[in-house]
């Protein structure tokens, strides 16, 4: 058996908010190979790997590498010690070329900093390693005009030529196209032959099981399984990344939808590199259900719930609201008709952490006339109706003066909720509604938005947690990358696990049984 | 308009011309490290002034010109340190701490002036040196274009001489590497073991460096006396210079120039009673148009990149 090179012990990380990433996980990687870090969004593979990259200090737990306990106190430390990172998002300056990238940090020059450097030795120094691992890149090309696989080999010979031996990719794939997914992992296998070890985060399973060894899964922060590659199936690992927890309940009878209230067709949005991010979106929600949109973040979610709100201004496609075309319309004109809106973002869009709970909570209102007597709010009425949401949303504050900063998570979630849902919506867009905040908190944001809807408005719910999807929707979405790959008109019948395939794109409806999520 | 044009086709404008633009070249070639390392350096203008009554208090005192530079330059590179270290190393707001420290030369300078001379208004009263010309042999002597290239102060050539020292600073040498990397993409730069803060401090002594030499110039040359608030705002053309040269060193040096002209333009059109405040609006004029059609090029760029599908 080879030997083991790097010994993960019963890592535990408490970030300093409380919130538990890690909880006593072992990662046990071998000279030589490929190893899977598998887990959901949020499941500690980052924080993990963090830890042993020296970003972040465990509170327990021991680092073992080649037999020797080891503590890096930053990432050079690691560096020197043989450990590679390559992220997610490169860590490149685009307008420099791939050499000077390459040597920043150890650029061969004569007479010190302010001496000459000797760009040919640094595009020599490129071409030999580039030409050693195989990964070959144009040394004089400036980084900005690479493809994005070119730009990643050019991270991965970075930590090459910096001496790593150990070579961490964080989602490596998941800016790649399967061209260049493909060429990676030849230069990958080569570059385990050449006796490099891998430690390869993915929650593309199909990935894993054609590129790695042997695999860790993390689930909730905690290690739940592993072994071998060739012992389990796909659907093996999938079932121990999105396994299930005990459900929080929620009472709720069967919905009677209404008229359709929000409308999209063939919504289309592209970030400012370019990127198609939402590819082709259509659906119709109607007043007294809730549409749960599953999928593993970064599948454009975030983008449409966004563009809905009016927070990124749309161009291509069409949204209506009640029948009103909101093209070119602002945040507060849309608001006006009726739309409620919990980012997935609390701290940029969801409040304001140093303006007080009313100001907060009268954020979307102080304007309007009945809150006002001539030119001065009527603060007589604002107080009396903020203390009524405090009491109905039971927010756990001193009173309505103090700062939402320091509010727990759960308390501040609650008012933004209050603010949103005391409006009486047409339409809520929840994003995240639960993330991060207490279980008490998370049942009374779940009963509230079925609430919601039994008075007749229309719940778009996003979440990335299976159990929210699954328990508060009355149809379900399904997206990856872009585009919608499953709806279940009945979300009752759909287990978790089923769901689970069409998130990781290992399975998708034909386009017929998509369309049906399009009705007049 | 006839007299303008041939006021404007002159040698004399063309000589003074590189006279005004010598102090905003230097300057705005020191904003270039401090942008390129992503400092938001609003400073110049008080290592101006400081290197200013540096200048003619060390010439003054030793009698030499060259420790009058010399003196000129620890001073503003000392207001360049106190900036990177409340800015860089204390984190304070860069727009406050170099607003601030602008406010506190100003005052500092007078106080200064008043203590050494008793005088708060010039140093007329000290004995303090000047600048001296450089007259080429041979090409002094070519008609024309002997007036064109001789004949200009010491420290003007040296202007123009920086504008490829400071190209071969910045694309060259390891620490201009450093400076672009960090002014790009800091993690980046962090991720190989380079320590940002050293970088950003470093770029803010090199800027202190350069705008000192032009701080020196106005009060060593252009007059050879300090005066208060002499620098009138160069230090601001000089970032806008650096701003519409897009931080490149030949681009800056061809902003500096036209600030130069336009600057010289006022003069002769001051002479010939046009009033002054139309012809001085002209450079930040052209600036302002110069940003807006920057930003309307990168907007249109980004919105092409969105519709394309």
């Amino acid at each position: 058996m080879p030997e083991e090179i790097l010994l993960m012990d019963n890592i535990t990380k408490v970030y300093a908010n409380g919130f538990v990433a890690n909880k006593d996980v072992t990662l046990s990687v071998r000279k030589g190979e490929i190893h899977a870090l598998c887990g959901e969004n949020g499941a500690g593979k980052s924080t993990l790997m963090k830890v042993l990259f020296g970003h972040e200090s465990a509170e327990e737990g021991r680092i073992v590498l080649r037999g020797e306990e080891v503590k890096f106190a930053n990432s050079i430390e690691a560096i020197k010690h043989g450990i590679g990172m390559v992220w997610q998002h490169f860590m490149l300056c685009p307008s420099l070329t791939v050499a000077e990238n390459l040597v920043l940090g150890m650029e061969p020059s004569k007479g010190g900093k302010f001496g000459p450097m000797n760009i040919n030795k640094a595009i020599q120094m490129a071409e030999e390693v580039s030409k050693k691992y195989n990964l070959i890149v144009d040394p004089r090309a400036k980084v900005e005009d690479l493809p994005v696989g070119q730009k990643q080999k050019v991270e991965i010979l970075k930590a090459l030529l910096r001496g790593a031996e150990i070579l961490i990719l964080d989602e490596p794939t998941a800016v790649l196209t399967p061209q260049e997914t493909e060429e990676l992992f030849v230069e990958l296998k080569n570059l385990k032959e050449m006796g490099h070890t891998i430690i390869f985060i993915s929650h593309h399973l199909d990935e894993v099981k054609s590129l790695c060894d042997r695999f860790t899964v993390l689930r909730l922060g905690k290690s739940v399984g592993g072994g071998e590659i060739k012992d389990v199936t796909v659907q093996d690992i999938s079932r121990m990344m999105v396994g299930r927890d005990v459900m929080l309940k929620i009472d709720k009878t069967p919905a009677q939808p209404k008229e359709v209230v929000l409308k999209i067709r063939d919504l289309k949005y592209n970030n400012d590199e370019g990127r198609p991010i939402v590819k082709q979106f259509s659906a119709s929600i109607r007043r007294g259900e809730i549409v749960g949109i599953a999928g593993v973040e970064g599948n454009g979610q975030r983008e449409i719930s966004e563009i809905v709100t009016g927070l990124i201004p749309h161009r291509n496609g069409d949204i209506t609201v009640c029948g009103t075309d909101i093209r070119g319309m602002s945040v507060r004109q849309i608001r006006e008709l009726g739309v409620s809106h919990i980012s997935e973002d609390r701290m940029t869009y969801g409040c304001s952490e140093n303006s007080s709970v009313k100001e907060n909570i009268i954020s979307d209102r102080y304007y309007k006339k009945e809150n006002n007597k001539g030119i001065f709010l009527n603060n007589k009425k604002l107080d009396a109706d903020v203390d009524q949401n405090i009491k109905d949303f039971l927010v756990k504050c001193d009173d309505r003066t103090q700062p939402v900063r320091m509010l727990s998570g759960g308390n501040m979630q609650k008012v933004v909720v209050a603010r949103e849902f005391s409006s009486h919506p047409n339409l809520v867009i929840a994003n995240q509604p639960t993330r991060g905040i207490d279980v008490g908190a998370t049942e009374f944001i779940r009963r509230k938005l079925v609430e919601l809807r039994d008075e007749g408005a229309a719940v778009l719910l996003i979440t990335a947690d299976l159990n929210e999807a699954l328990e508060l929707s009355d149809s379900l979405i399904v997206m990856y990358e872009g585009e919608i790959v499953a709806y279940f008109e009945d979300a009752s019948q759909v287990t978790d696990f089923v769901l689970g395939e069409y998130m990781l794109g290992i399975k998708r409806m034909s386009d017929e049984e998509i369309g049906r999520v399009a009705y007049e | 308009m006839e007299r303008v044009f041939s006021a404007i086709f002159s040698t004399s404008f063309f000589v003074s011309t590189l006279k005004l633009t010598t102090p905003i070249l230097l300057a705005a070639l020191g904003a270039i490290f401090t942008d390129r390392a992503g400092v938001l350096n609003l400073n110049l203008e008080g290592v101006m002034l400081a290197a200013a009554l540096g200048g003619v208090l060390g010439s003054a005192w030793t009698g030499s010109v060259f420790v009058g530079i010399l003196s000129a330059i620890l001073i503003g590179m000392i207001i360049a340190a106190v900036l990177a270290y409340v800015g860089i190393y204390l984190k304070s707001n860069l727009v406050l701490a170099g607003t601030a420290l602008n406010l506190f030369v100003t005052g500092a300078t007078i106080f200064v002036l008043f203590i050494v001379t008793g005088e708060k208004g010039t140093s007329t009263a000290l004995k303090s040196g000047k600048i001296p010309k450089l007259n080429i042999p041979f090409i002094k002597d070519i008609p024309v274009v002997g007036k064109l290239l001789s004949g200009h102060s010491v420290m003007t050539y040296f202007a123009f001489l920086c504008v490829f020292i400071a190209s071969y600073l910045i694309y060259r040498t390891a620490i201009g590497l450093r400076i672009r990397a960090v002014g790009e993409n800091p993690d980046a730069a962090e991720s190989v073991g380079i320590n940002v803060k050293t970088i950003k401090t470093a770029s803010l002594l090199i800027c202190g460096f350069f705008a000192a030499l032009g701080g020196s110039f106005l009060s060593m040359y252009y007059v050879s006396w300090f005066q208060r608030d002499m620098t009138a705002g160069r230090g601001f053309i000089a970032l806008a210079a650096m701003n519409l040269g897009n931080s490149t060193p030949v681009g800056t040096m061809l902003a500096a120039l036209l600030f130069g002209a336009s600057e010289q333009l006022g003069n002769v059109l001051q002479v010939m009673k046009v009033p002054p405040q139309i012809v001085l609006m002209i450079p930040y004029f052209v600036t302002l148009v110069g940003l807006v059609l920057y930003a309307i090029r990168r907007e249109s760029k980004i919105k092409k990149l969105k519709a394309n599908n």
